[in-house]
């Protein structure tokens, strides 16, 4: 009876993971095993070396590389959170009708109606040298020469990306503070607690798991970038998934599977950490 | 499935021995023909839905076109030889991929105008008192000892490996209504004068020799070959470019097109490495925008069409018509007509008004407006091409695109430019 229920789980399992084998391990898999391959400038042959992992730690480029790209996630995350969990805080404790909530909610979405490449690249005449954002200060008097640090600069790529990933930040965090049940709020109140200080031990603790979701993906999205960084910044600046990305159009894959391999080893190790503040199982 | 590939396959052959019998009245394979489809891809510049257009209207088959960036239409050549007819690939392309033996050798003697293709793409002398440009030049990869040799010819042997069909000499751009003063030198690139406002763009094979020949006019390093560099000669080049970036020179890299064309009308920047057809973008947006043509000469580039290895029969008749009807004037009008060359220059004559001729081809004043084939004005009466005539402008070529023996390292170099 016992063994029959068994093997019934593992056939409702394998539909999934069949999915998930063809599609997500056996991708990984070739790539760790190409990023131990050699490269011609045309084309690909099996081998068995550590070449291109030599070639990458022994390039202080990799280093410098890897601390901007932890630099770019950092600043973007505590930009978006910010914003993020106001907005959050806003609509779920200020607007009073369930109406308004989700009609405001739906608003927020509205930019990302289009693509974020159409996104980011709006940024790029508002910034510019003669763009709109030099002239508007120019003619209020605040500046004499434009301001070349607008545009192909860390500032415009960390604006591009918390400009297109707040929402991630901004959508757990609502739905964790949706759940929050009102009457905590009320006895955090009942019993003088400032309203600092309800935000502070009430709210924040209980809003964690939100918090942790929109990390996970502002920092695994920020991470994996490429394309925001090579056009915000004009190619004057890199973080890793450029270096991948440059490799590639080189047709140097396996230097671009080993960059990759330790790109993703660097990523789940910061997720790991991060999993090991919060409990977001707790959550789903 | 082979089996049956190859008795079609030698039919066709014998009707191919048939027609070639009478090539003269190429009616006898009238029929045949329309079945023809001959596959071509290659890079944007010349993988025009006109020509194809024409080549229908004209000769009768179907040429089905598919246009690639210049790293995929090298792996494409070297790896994948049956997935076209026709390639359509720049000389330092045809470096990397001959060795692989994915194409063939062309007979000369079936090239009806052979005898007037530019002297660039035969002896590599322009004129006889030319000399021969760094780098690959087209002539050093343009011929192989006989059909099946894999080793390029010194000279021309009668079988080429690739027709040469467009080519141009590449200079800097620059914005003379922002830079207000004469621009004589490739080394104006790295002038901190135009610190944050300097360009370059990031594709490695053409980059490397735009670098060069700023660090040469810098009098930084002089080169054995630019095309062909040692270690030590790409390190210091990369130091210099490098130290540069560093130091805020450079507004942004460019990749495509597009983007050389922004950076330049928006004025992000006012000198950078361009492309002939985007100053004419720029210029076409109202903004004044010079190709400078500067004292230590233009870096300049080739491409060809080369048949596959695989090959034979009508469709390689088909092919060899195809050939002699691009050089026969009509795609080499097109092409000048926007700026570029053609390798049989005199038959495009025929196919460009005077006034056309005048201005693309000899130097001269425009005396009338000059249109774009798609009919975007250029230039008004009056006007003189950048760089002026032909001869002037490919006689100062001094280094062509080029692989290099180190070119993997060179690569790897690149990337690290890129990111540091």
């Amino acid at each position: 009876m016992r063994a029959t229920s068994n093997i019934i789980a593992y056939l409702q399992a394998a539909p999934l993971m069949a999915v998930l084998a063809t599609f997500l391990i056996a991708p990984i898999f070739m790539i760790v095993i190409v990023s131990f391959w050699g490269a011609t400038e045309f084309s690909i042959y099996p081998a068995f070396q550590f070449d291109n992992y030599a070639f990458l730690f022994g390039s202080p480029v990799t280093y410098k590389v890897f601390f901007a790209t932890f630099k770019y996630a950092f600043i973007t995350w505590v930009f978006t959170l910010t914003i993020g969990f106001t907005v959050a805080y806003f609509l779920a404790f200020h607007v009073r009708t369930q109406t308004m909530q989700t009609a405001l909610f739906l608003l927020c979405t509205i930019p990302f109606l289009t693509s974020n490449i159409i996104r980011m690249i709006s940024w790029i005449p508002f910034l510019g040298r003669n763009g709109i954002a030099n002239q508007a200060l120019i003619s209020w008097g605040i500046i004499d020469e434009p301001l070349e640090w607008l545009l192909y600069s860390d500032f415009s790529v960390i604006l591009a990306f918390v400009h297109l990933y707040t929402l991630f930040m901004v959508v757990p965090i609502f739905n964790t503070m949706m759940r929050i049940d009102r009457s905590f709020i009320e006895a955090a109140y009942d019993n003088g607690a400032s309203g600092l200080q309800t935000l502070w031990h009430v709210i924040i603790p209980l809003t964690k798991p939100g918090i942790m979701i929109g990390t996970i993906f502002v920092v695994t999205l920020v991470m994996g970038d490429f394309i925001t960084v090579r056009f915000m910044s004009g190619s004057q600046k890199a973080n890793v998934g450029r270096l991948i990305s440059n490799d590639i159009s080189l047709l140097q894959y396996p230097s671009a599977a080993a960059t990759a391999v330790v790109l993703l080893v660097t990523v789940l190790l910061v997720i790991g950490i991060l999993l090991r503040f919060v409990n977001i199982r707790k959550e789903l | 499935m082979s089996k049956m590939r190859y008795s079609r396959r030698s039919i066709l052959k014998s009707g191919a021995a048939a027609a070639a019998s009478t090539l003269a009245a190429p009616m006898v394979w009238a029929q045949e023909i329309k079945d023809i489809k001959l596959r071509q891809f290659g890079t944007g510049v010349s993988n025009l839905n006109d020509v194809a257009t024409k080549v229908k209207e004209d000769l009768g088959f179907t040429l089905e076109m598919t246009a690639l960036d210049s790293d995929s239409v090298t792996q494409r050549a070297a790896t994948q030889p049956d997935s076209f007819d026709i390639a359509d690939i720049e000389y330092w392309i045809c470096k990397k991929v001959w060795p692989t033996g994915n194409l063939q050798a062309m007979d000369a003697s079936k090239i009806t105008n052979y005898d007037k293709i530019a002297g660039t793409f035969r002896s590599g002398k322009l004129t006889p008192e030319s000399v021969i440009a760094q780098g690959t030049a087209p002539h050093t990869v343009g011929f192989v000892e006989g059909p099946d040799s894999t080793a390029f010819a010194t000279e021309e042997s009668g079988w080429m490996t690739l027709i040469p069909t467009i080519y141009n000499a590449d200079t800097l751009g620059i914005r003379p209504d922002l830079i207000n003063r004469p621009i004589e030198s490739w080394a104006e690139l790295l002038n901190p004068e135009f610190k944050g406002k300097a360009s370059i763009l990031d594709i490695s094979s053409i980059g490397i020799m735009d670098m060069a020949m700023v660090c040469e006019a810098m009098g930084e390093i002089s080169y054995g070959d630019k095309g062909n560099m040692t270690k030590e000669e790409i390190d210091k080049t990369f130091a210099i470019f490098t130290a540069a970036k560093e130091a805020g020179q450079f507004r942004a890299f460019w990749k495509s097109f597009d983007e050389s064309v922004n950076l330049m009308a928006s004025g992000e920047v006012v000198i950078q490495s361009m492309w002939s057809p985007a100053i004419t973008a720029v210029k076409s947006r109202g903004v004044p925008c010079v190709y400078q043509p500067l004292k230590e000469g233009y870096r300049s580039w080739g491409g060809g069409l080369g048949l596959s290895a695989s090959l034979s029969g009508m469709e390689l008749e088909a092919a060899y018509e195809y050939i002699n009807w691009y050089l026969s004037g009509w795609v080499g009008g097109y092409l000048m007509r926007q700026g570029y060359y053609s390798a049989v220059p005199e038959t495009s004559k025929n196919f460009m008004s005077e006034n056309e001729w005048g201005y693309w081809y000899e130097g001269k004043e425009a005396t009338d407006v000059i249109t774009s084939p798609t009919g975007d004005q250029l230039a008004v009466a009056g006007d003189v091409r950048d760089g002026g005539s032909f001869t002037e402008r490919m006689g100062s070529v001094v280094c062509w695109n080029s692989v290099m023996d180190e070119n993997q390292y060179m690569v790897r170099k690149w990337n690290e430019f890129i990111a540091s």
